[in-house]
């Protein structure tokens, strides 16, 4: 009958409404400062530098390849590779910032990183009051220790972790060798190894 | 109450508690410390009234505002606002409104380069002054008119609500800016439209109490069937059917939901409140929401019986408290509308005032009539009166639809 159909619907508010007095699964708004989201484990933010050990600067995994810094597409990373007094490389960055106002989050530096240095994080609070210095982070800022990598992303870092373990013994092997085969011909000199 | 003081109560010539005449007296009390000059006193005393009509309602107003939106929140399965505290206290966010009051006077006033700057600024004034008038004439209580008992209160609370279409006429015009400019004549048709039916269901409540006062269209519908069944008008097969068509009348000229097209957000973004900023458009929305209550206030008066108690037991609560408890609830039920319908089409909205309502109204009017013709039947004559009347409201309404939506629906869903 003519009518019947905003009846229908006025009983389906009024239930909506006495529902979501009765019935919180009915509520999906999510009361943020109180109730903290529950982030999937592949949630991305802004990257941040992965250290092992205690020391923040002596621990990162970062060699200052800058493969990162050549792949960013919007360029917010800047790194100065760090160099002894000879002016050799010491396979460490001294300067190390990303400006996050920039950063548009796509992961490929993570990507691109060969020594699964630099990840991505879930901290998303990022609001500060200045622009310009507080959302350029430091090496300071951005080192995390591999600890906050595992609570963040478990299975990613577990992974990464084996895969680390993996080449590391690889190395270890290959060196062995290395040292095995060279010992009867030690005029070979150390830029020239064997052919693999 | 104890059944026993109940009955005893009943059975009493109505005595009325001291309350009913409480805010009178109280006036009457502070006016006596003014000098005895007539004027004087008389000019205090309607200020008094004014200023309380403005408190009451001013602050209904906020609440609505704020209750509208957390029932809106409700009604989709969302909590609403919340999150207002003041000094630490959050009161289910029920301070919501103070909040939005000062963001709205703190904001910019922007008027645009091309508007008509007097125009502009007066169409707020304008909208809450027309939706204020109305006030004036309800019947608050037994004791509480504002202009008494105005022989032609109805002809003036129409006038002057009316008038409030002006109002967004002029914002529309002023604003300088095609989509306001659309709005505002969307707004226009939609008052022809719709102020015709409004005025043909309420000419039967006239025709039955014999007066344009609302004072008493009231008192023709304070009695009671056994002291328990109210004669109100809605009670009766015209009366219904006359409620319902005042309600959705009431809503279009309000520009509620399903009737908002004048503000049609998600066609004409805000239509007239395009061009608006800060308290103008604070200003627009307590025009709106005054002109809302209004309108529930005349239709509580003309069909529930305005102050009336429900029963007879009941007087012993205020009239006033009665008329503030209907007006309320009939503006909720307007909400739980908003939650629910969409927004109509132009078309749709001409066709359902000019080939709906104005049919139905003018039935109506004939079966108004009928009613008070057969006022006198008694017997098997009462029941035929009841059985012609029911036919006669509900017949036509069911021929008209059919006529009116054949073809219509439902809607197959074709896909490419």
């Amino acid at each position: 009958m003519f009518g019947t159909g905003i009846l229908k619907g006025l009983y389906i508010t009024a239930k909506n409404l006495v529902g979501s007095y009765h019935d919180p699964e009915r509520l999906t708004t999510e009361q943020y400062p109180e109730e903290r989201p529950k982030l999937p484990e592949n949630f991305r933010s802004f990257p941040f530098l992965v250290f092992d050990g205690e020391n923040a600067i002596d621990g990162l995994r970062c060699t200052a390849c800058k493969m990162c810094e050549k792949e960013c597409p919007p360029q917010c990373i800047y790194i100065v590779a760090d160099r002894d007094e000879n002016g050799k490389l010491m396979k460490r960055p001294k300067v190390f910032d990303i400006d996050i106002s920039v950063c548009m989050g796509c992961q490929i530096c993570a990507e691109v990183c060969p020594f699964e240095s630099i990840k991505m994080d879930h901290h998303f609070e990022v609001a500060t009051d200045n622009r310009f210095e507080k959302l350029l982070l430091h090496r300071e800022d951005l080192a995390k220790p591999n600890s906050y990598y595992h609570s963040i992303r478990p299975t990613e870092a577990a992974a990464v972790d084996a895969q680390l373990a993996e080449e590391k013994r690889k190395a270890e092997e290959r060196a062995a060798a290395r040292a095995a085969t060279a010992k009867p011909v030690p005029a070979t000199p150390p830029s020239n190894p064997p052919a693999a | 109450m104890k059944p026993c003081a109940l009955a005893g109560f009943a059975s009493e010539a109505p005595t009325f508690s001291s309350l009913e005449a409480l805010p009178g007296d109280l006036s009457d009390w502070l006016v006596s410390f003014l000098p005895d000059i007539e004027w004087l006193r008389w000019l205090t005393a309607s200020l008094l009234a004014i200023v309380l009509i403005l408190t009451v309602f001013g602050l209904t107003f906020a609440m609505l505002t704020v209750t509208e939106r957390k029932l809106l929140g409700r009604f989709q399965n969302r909590y609403g606002p919340n999150r207002v505290r003041v000094f630490g206290i959050r009161v289910f966010g029920f301070f919501q409104p103070f909040a939005d009051a000062v963001k709205a006077l703190t904001k910019e006033d922007i008027v645009p380069a091309a508007a008509d700057k007097v125009l502009h600024l007066l169409a707020p004034v304008c909208l809450v002054a027309f939706s204020l008038l109305g006030f004036a004439v309800l019947p608050y209580g037994r004791e509480m008119t504002l202009l008494g008992n105005l022989d032609a209160a109805l002809l003036f609370f129409f006038a002057a609500t009316s008038a409030s279409e002006l109002a967004i006429f002029m914002a529309g015009w002023s604003s300088r800016n095609k989509y306001a400019l659309l709005s505002a004549m969307r707004a226009l048709a939609q008052l022809i439209s719709y102020e015709l039916p409004l005025l043909l269901v309420a000419v039967p409540a006239v025709m039955l109490a014999g007066t344009l006062s609302l004072q008493g269209i009231v008192l023709s519908q304070a009695d009671w069937l056994g002291g328990i069944l109210p004669h109100w008008n809605i009670l009766t097969p015209w009366g219904f059917a006359g409620a319902l068509i005042f309600y959705i009348a009431a809503l279009a000229e309000s520009n509620r939901c399903p009737f908002d097209l004048p503000e049609g957000e998600s066609e004409i973004i805000a239509g007239f409140l395009t061009e608006y900023s800060g308290f103008k458009y604070a200003l627009f929305f307590m025009g709106e929401y005054f002109g809302m209550a209004a309108l529930a206030g005349l239709g509580v008066t003309l069909f529930l019986g305005g102050w009336t108690a429900p029963c007879e037991f009941l007087q012993f609560i205020p009239s006033y408290l009665w008329f503030y408890l209907k007006l309320v609830a009939v503006v909720l039920s307007f909400m739980w509308m908003r939650a629910t319908l969409l927004r109509l089409r132009m078309d749709q909205l001409m066709r359902l005032s000019w080939k709906f309502l104005v049919p139905l109204a003018l039935v109506n009017l004939g079966n108004a009539a009928f009613w008070q013709f057969s006022s006198n039947w008694e017997g098997a004559w009462l029941a035929a009166r009841w059985a012609i009347s029911l036919a006669v409201a509900i017949v036509p309404f069911l021929l008209l639809a059919k006529t009116l939506t054949a073809g219509l629906g439902p809607r197959q869903y074709r896909y490419a």
